[in-house]
């Protein structure tokens, strides 16, 4: 392995970090700018333009309080549980593909950590590890109200996650691979999976909700019912941490449904614009095209925030379990039979 | 024959290996030791995912997910659900009668029987004596085409075996249902 390949990576897979934490720490800004618009208020603007600096004022606050830790025997647990949360919500984004490949120093550089061949399961595998920095989290907090939110927690992620990959299948029937990476490049020029897929898009939609306990899913801290939900004990940067995961997580959803089902970095016009003005700028329009879709997703998150009121918790599981599950199995069945409709009018002989 | 690695010239694939090996041996003997029950779980956890990663070092990146995501992701929390939801004490721990810990130790006898059988026939495949080139067993492609053509029987009876278990699971939790 040459060093400028380590460099290269390095440097992918640390640009990759600071833009997932900076849109994670945006989307914060965000939420509170879009809630206000959808609430005809104001919303922070008081530290720089338009509340710009909000975010990291928010952030040195956090760093700035006391640290409080609970009377629980679990310290360690204790202590490890946002960190599991957060490396978990960071580890998603290693598959991603964030574009085509630049041309500089003459050498091909791919906008993606690694192509692994099976992108989706690294993906799916990660997400269900996820579901660990809660459950310990709130476990470990030695307190009833974490307990139970910990556990709703998980156990809507679990429910979701069957539903969430069955969605998937009828997709990779179609696509026929799980590298995220071919998969962009099967939807160049507005082939978008949205439009062969529309139920499993719907589905995966609902599914990326509840994985990432986003409203109207939030029922794992609820407050209503359990103050904080799992981190009703925490203070300080660790609360922050979870807060920041899930904002991490929302991002990183955000990216894979937008290069999943609407055609990751490609647009409408990229194989002329990459004949007439060059490689390079083709991708780089392409990554910026990626941003816009996902923004549109994380608005989306945060419009179905404030319109929609909360799920009780026997409706989720209804929904997830009896309806979600059902239909992307009746999808799957559709997808075969279309693929294989050549042979199915073959042996009938019509 | 078993060689002694050199270590001072060992490569990184050598070292993981036995950094590996280490986190799986501790975490598996301290998921026996540890007496909370939670503590175990975990400890069986931290085992499964470094057996995932010895499943990467041999290449098998589908095998390390599907690990991942079947053994961490879904068995290991819905143990932790039960340890979480069930007082587990020591003062309310049912005593276990002796024909239960003489079933224990027959089990573990014809498991060590299945994986004396396993590592002979493996032996064969470990010498180098089989012929793997130019298979990609990375691939996925490779894989499903291997299950459903030369492994078709297997496969399908594993999958009716799940089956069979997804029914069952779903038969009992109703039977509770209609009793209360």
């Amino acid at each position: 392995m040459d060093s400028t390949f380590i460099i290269e990576k390095s440097v992918v897979i640390l640009v990759v970090f600071g833009v997932t934490m900076l849109m994670a720490m945006y989307s914060t800004w965000a939420e509170r700018k879009v809630a206000a618009y959808l609430q005809d208020r104001v919303g922070p603007n008081r530290a720089g333009w338009g509340g710009l600096f909000q975010p990291l004022a928010d952030g040195l606050k956090l760093f700035a309080k006391e640290e409080f830790a609970p009377n629980t025997p679990n310290q360690f647990l204790f202590r490890v549980g946002p960190g599991i949360a957060m490396a978990t919500a960071l580890m998603t984004s290693a598959v991603i593909p964030w574009g085509d490949r630049l041309h500089l120093f003459g050498r091909d550089i791919l906008l993606q950590a690694t192509d692994i061949n099976v992108g989706i399961l690294y993906i799916f595998g990660i997400v269900s590890v996820g579901v660990y920095g809660i459950m310990i989290g709130g476990w470990a907090s030695n307190n009833k109200f974490s307990l139970i939110g910990a556990i709703r927690a998980a156990s809507q992620m679990v429910s979701y996650e069957v539903a969430m990959g069955l969605s998937i299948v009828a997709l990779l029937m179609m696509t026929g691979t799980l590298s995220l990476k071919e998969i962009s490049e099967q939807q160049a020029g507005m082939n978008w999976n949205v439009f062969y897929q529309p139920i499993s898009f719907l589905i995966f939609l609902i599914c990326a909700f509840a994985e990432t306990n986003r409203t109207p899913f939030d029922l794992a801290e609820c407050e209503t019912e359990l103050i904080g939900g799992y981190h009703t004990e925490y203070s300080s940067m660790r609360m922050g941490f979870y807060l920041f995961a899930e904002y991490a997580n929302m991002f990183i959803s955000s990216t894979i449904l937008a290069v999943l089902f609407f055609g990751g970095y490609n647009y409408p016009g990229m194989s002329w614009v990459a004949e007439n003005w060059g490689v390079n700028l083709a991708n780089i329009i392409g990554i910026g095209a990626l941003f816009v879709k996902l923004c549109g997703f994380i608005f989306f998150y945060m419009w179905v925030r404030w319109t929609i009121p909360r799920f009780r918790y026997d409706q989720l599981m209804h929904l997830g379990w009896r309806i979600l599950i059902p239909l992307s199995i009746i999808n799957i069945m559709i997808t075969g039979v279309v693929i294989l409709r050549g042979e199915i009018f073959a042996y009938l002989g019509w | 024959m078993i060689q002694i690695p050199d270590i001072a010239n060992a490569t990184p694939i050598q070292i993981l290996f036995c950094v590996l090996s280490v986190i799986t041996l501790a975490t598996a003997f301290l998921t026996i030791y540890s007496k909370k029950p939670m503590h175990n779980a975990i400890y069986l956890v931290i085992c499964f995912t470094s057996i995932s990663g010895h499943y990467l070092l041999l290449n098998a990146q589908f095998l390390a997910l599907v690990n991942l995501i079947v053994y961490i992701g879904a068995i290991m929390i819905l143990m932790l659900f039960t340890i979480m939801l069930m007082n587990l004490n020591k003062e309310n721990e049912v005593h276990k009668p002796r024909i239960t810990r003489l079933g224990a130790i027959v089990v573990f006898c014809l498991m060590c029987l299945v994986l004396i059988a396993m590592f002979m026939n493996s032996k064969p495949i470990a010498d180098g004596s089989y012929d793997v080139t130019g298979e990609d067993y990375q691939s996925i492609q490779v894989l499903g085409k291997l299950l459903l053509n030369e492994y078709m029987v297997p496969f399908e009876f594993a999958s009716v075996l799940l089956l069979v278990a997804m029914i069952g699971a779903v038969l009992l939790s109703k039977k509770e249902k209609i009793e209360k």
